[in-house]
């Protein structure tokens, strides 16, 4: 066994490892462990070094012998077989016997069927040392294996012993070249000569060397021996057909240039003049008498007379349709029939807690609107609070549609303003009366451009940031501008009660020093008319007076105080300021009795403003055309009287409401008393006492001249100025005040009446005279004024102002504004029937009158027939004392029955 | 004359504004109205008579214009055409 195992293992040994310089046996081992045959002539193949645990071929089968058994069968690891002598040869019939023995046990039990086959006596068994087929012995199944193991060992041992010494050199042999095509390109390089070279030889006769020579002009062209050409022919032989042909396109528009003329005719203004042709006086004449003519006209004149007479009867295109329906539809067409709030103006800061107290739209610009405001203190208050007033303002606010809540430009008044006007003819000119008596002006000319472009919705922010540098702003550009008033009338010579009503003049007449109206050259609106509750109604000229010598120091003192005017008021009426006094002074003494009326309210029967309240605008276009010039009122000057042309045809009476309920008509026309030859105005003609308190509106109709409307205490009454007896229309007494009235300005027959409780009672005359037609809440404050605007054919507008500051423009509905057919004539036809009824009651009450005077008369006749005896005075005296008696009885019955006096108790008896 | 009586009577109805007699080229011969207005009334109608006969007579040439009324807003002008002379009259017409 040991016999076996040792060959096997020197055979490994010298399995190619030269590497290895371990045992032989392993080398060996290796190279026989590769059973396939790997035929490598001369070559050492280098086994890849296997790892320690390949699988093994075929015919080795690995296997464990236990210590026991390696001491049996002598095998011992590393005493009988080591590294150098793995081999050992065992028998079969001794692993045979083993098997038997010892049974399962035995090592050799798994290959007991391989030592059954294995045709020899003896197998190898190597000691596998390195473990490499993973036990540490192996069995060889196969004969050659063994004889591999055993015998080849000694040849590769020493074949490895060769090569182990030093390899011999060979040196190296000569290979067949292969040509790689590189020589056909070193050939096509390479020149080689083709043909043999050929020679010549030259050679002349040797007399001629050194010749002289002789040179002459040869034509290379003219004979053809001496050039030999080659022209281009075209070689019909070579003719390639082109099959194929590249061509660009590019499409481009056409662009055509083209002009003409034409013949430039042009408008020509040609006219003709011509007169027609006349006959003379003569012609006519003989005409007239012929007698062809006269036939014509008989025969023809019957034709006329009956169409005459049809056009008199009826007309016959008129459409019955189309007159019926425009009166229905203002009926049930349209249904909205309330004012609409269409916008309001108030401020917190300068109309909180005030009272409005006058209200005026601007006559140019549309859609700014004046407000004037006024502290709302009785007399006492204002006394106690008067250092607080001193410190406020008084204010006119002048609002813009585009700004409800910024008032555009602000009016500083000396007082709390009652009322002012815009002059007609420049609208930049406000005249406005104060409540200590004196009338304000202010020039606004500055701040026109201003309203109209935040009219035009510019907003007022705007131009503001636009001129203005970041750092640089004015803090207070955005602020509402404030104007002061540029003149106001002088204290002492004004009025010494509230001013309660101012307006214009007409400029299509003034009024001369002397009092008498003379005509207006200038065309423009230059004189005011204010009245005030003092009792006097003043006229006052724009223009400066002639100076006589006293008011040299009336202007020395103007000009004294006006040291610390600022400079941003205007001077336009510097020549009045402080100084201005009035031109003439109307007294108005009382009819009956003394004493004067207090004056709330007037109407001037010529008046321009009711002429232009109609809100027109077109009206100024002409004025407009003058003012562009800019009027200087300082250089105007009264115009002396004499020079003046009087006007005759111009009214001078006006109608007044007075604080006690009457009103008067007047005339301010003063005349020249004969006896002191001082001026003095007439009487007035006609008062009425109507309402129960003051009134607060005397108003001119804009339809009818002398249809006046006067609204007062709880009635408001409507007057033709020609009828003395009374008004045509009187108000039943409303529940509430009424407060301010004012007629509409597109219909004839309707008015607004202001209430108490802030209503609006809208009446028609048409509709209904009890009542108003419609009624109408706004606001819960009373209404301190109407002012109705014409803004556009579809926009009327009212201004509705309140004691507490706030205006309302309310919208008129289509049914309260448009006028129905004709009825101005209807409006007009019910005020003459007023006018017969009054008239027709003035009768009557003469008829009656006349009636009972003569019953009177008849019973005194007849009482006087039976005359009683006559009595003595005793007697008369005793009969008048016990009647005396009798009626206190009467009396004291009647007041007991009443309850004003008590029944004396009777005293109790006394005990 | 009788004349003047026919004529004062036409011009007495109610509403009538005037009366032109005017010839047969259109040249006023008695009037009642001033003589620019007549000067234009007689050679507009004159031209319009003309026009409206001949279209009567177009239509049918037996026909013949007798008169000529023309209604306007304001008024009514009435015209009497002859061989020889034309008569005008303006009116206006109920109220």
């Amino acid at each position: 066994m040991t016999g076996k195992g040792s060959p096997k293992a020197g055979a490994r040994g010298s399995a190619s490892r030269p590497k290895s310089s371990s045992s032989a046996g392993s080398a060996k081992s290796n190279k026989s462990a590769k059973g396939k045959p790997k035929p490598s002539a001369g070559k050492k193949e280098e086994a890849a070094p296997p790892a320690s645990e390949c699988a093994p071929p075929e015919d080795i089968f690995p296997l464990v012998l236990t210590s026991k058994t390696q001491e049996l069968f002598q095998c011992r690891a590393d005493e009988d077989l080591t590294q150098e002598n793995p081999y050992k040869l065992l028998r079969k019939e001794d692993i045979l016997l083993d098997v038997k023995t010892r049974g399962v046990v035995s090592d050799f039990q798994p290959f007991k069927q391989l030592v059954l086959d294995y045709p020899e006596e003896e197998i190898l068994l190597v000691y596998d040392r390195d473990f490499k087929y993973g036990n540490n012995f192996y069995l060889v199944g196969s004969e050659e294996k063994k004889e591999q193991f055993l015998h080849p060992p000694e040849a590769s041992t020493q074949e490895e012993e060769e090569e182990a010494q030093e390899a011999p050199y060979k040196p190296p042999e000569s290979k067949l070249w292969i040509s790689l095509g590189s020589e056909v390109e070193i050939e096509d390089e390479s020149i080689k000569d083709h043909r043999q070279k050929i020679c010549f030889k030259i050679s002349r006769i040797r007399r001629e060397f050194g010749a002289p020579v002789k040179f002459s002009d040869h034509s290379a062209v003219k004979e053809k021996e001496n050039y030999v050409e080659c022209p281009s022919y075209q070689d019909k032989t070579f003719n390639i057909k082109q099959m194929e042909k590249n061509a660009g396109i590019q499409a481009i528009p056409m662009l055509v240039e083209a002009s003409t003329q034409t013949k430039w005719k042009y408008p020509k203004n040609a006219c003709t003049q011509y007169s027609a042709q006349e006959f003379s006086d003569e012609e006519k004449q003989k005409l007239f008498t012929s007698k062809s003519l006269k036939d014509f006209i008989n025969s023809v004149s019957i034709r006329f007379e009956i169409a005459l007479q049809q056009n008199e009867i009826m007309n016959a295109f008129i459409d019955d349709w189309k007159v019926l329906g425009e009166e229905e539809s203002s009926f049930g067409g349209k249904t909205d029939t309330h004012l609409k709030e269409y916008q309001s103006f108030t401020d917190l800061h300068f109309s909180k807690n005030k009272a409005v107290s006058f209200v005026n739209w601007h006559p140019s610009i549309p859609g700014i609107i004046a407000v004037a405001v006024r502290e709302k203190y009785s007399f006492e208050e204002r006394i106690n609070f008067s250092a607080k007033l001193l410190l406020t303002h008084a204010l006119i606010l002048i609002w813009s549609f585009s700004d409800p809540i910024h008032p555009q430009l602000l009016l500083e008044c000396p007082d709390d303003v009652y009322c002012f006007e815009f002059c007609p003819s420049d609208p930049s000119i406000i005249v406005g009366g104060c409540m200590n008596g004196q009338i304000a002006l202010w020039d606004i000319s500055a701040h026109m451009e201003r309203l109209q472009s935040t009219r035009t919705g510019g907003g007022k922010h705007a131009p503001a940031k636009a001129t203005s540098l970041p750092g640089f702003e004015d803090p207070h550009a955005n602020d509402t501008p404030v104007m002061r008033y540029c003149a106001v009338s002088s204290i002492e010579s004004g009025h010494k009660a509230p001013v309660t009503d101012v307006q214009w003049l007409p400029d299509y007449y003034e009024v001369s020093r002397l009092g008498t109206p003379v005509e207006n050259s200038s065309g423009m609106c230059l004189q005011i008319m204010t009245c005030s509750p003092d009792c006097t109604v003043f006229i006052w000229d724009v223009r400066a007076p002639k100076a006589p010598l006293s008011q040299m120091t009336d202007r020395k003192k103007a000009e004294e105080k006006r040291l610390d005017i600022l400079h941003e008021i205007p001077d336009t009426f510097k020549h009045l300021d402080l100084t201005w006094k009035p031109l003439i002074k109307v007294a108005l003494p009382k009819l009956d009795g003394g004493g004067e009326y207090s004056s709330m309210k007037f109407s001037l029967v010529d008046s321009h403003r009711d002429t232009w309240i109609h809100g027109n605008v077109d009206k100024f276009h002409p004025k407009t055309e003058k003012l562009e010039s800019g009027i200087d009122y300082a250089t105007l000057r009264v115009p002396s009287a004499k020079n003046l042309k009087g006007q005759s045809d111009v009214s001078t009476k006006f109608s007044l409401g007075t604080e006690d309920g009457e009103l008067v008509y007047a005339d301010w026309k003063m005349e020249k008393d004969n006896d002191t030859g001082k001026l003095s105005s007439s009487k007035p003609s006609n008062c009425f006492v109507i309402h129960d308190g003051l009134l607060n509106t005397v108003q001119r109709s804009p339809f009818f001249k002398d249809i006046v409307l006067t609204v007062g205490g709880w009635t408001f009454a409507i007057w033709k100025e020609d009828i003395m007896s009374g008004p045509l229309l009187q108000s039943c007494c409303s529940q509430k005040r009424c407060t301010v009235g004012h007629w509409s300005i597109s219909r004839p027959g309707v008015f607004f009446i202001g209430k108490e409780d802030g209503s609006i009672d809208i009446w028609d005359l048409l509709e209904k005279t009890h009542e108003p037609s419609q009624t109408q809440n706004i606001c819960t404050a009373p209404i301190t004024c109407i002012k109705p605007w014409i803004m556009s054919s579809r926009q009327h507008l009212l201004a509705v102002s309140d004691e507490q500051g706030t205006v309302y423009i309310l919208e008129i509905p289509w049914t309260i504004r448009h006028p129905s057919n004709n009825e101005k004539t209807s409006v007009s036809n019910y005020f003459e029937r007023e006018v017969k009824h009054l008239q027709y009651f003035e009768a009557r009450k003469l008829f009656r009158e006349r009636e009972k005077s003569e019953m009177e008369a008849d019973e005194q006749k007849r009482k006087a027939e039976a005359v009683p005896p006559e009595k003595t005075a005793e007697q008369l005296e005793m009969e008048r004392k016990t009647e005396y008696e009798e009626y206190l009885e009467v009396e004291k019955k009647i007041l007991i029955q009443v309850g004003i006096l008590q029944e004396a108790e009777e005293p109790l008896p006394t005990v | 004359m009788f004349l003047e009586e026919t004529l004062k009577r036409i011009q007495s109805h109610k509403g009538v504004l005037g009366t032109i007699v005017v010839n047969a080229e259109g040249i006023p011969i008695r009037t009642t109205l001033d003589n620019s207005t007549t000067v234009q009334y007689a050679g507009l109608l004159h031209q319009l008579t003309i026009k409206a006969r001949s279209t009567v007579r177009d239509i049918d040439p037996q026909n013949d214009l007798t008169f000529l009324r023309i209604r306007s807003k304001k008024h009514e002008i009435m015209v009497a055409p002859d061989k020889e002379y034309l008569l005008i009259v303006i009116q206006n017409p109920s109220e």
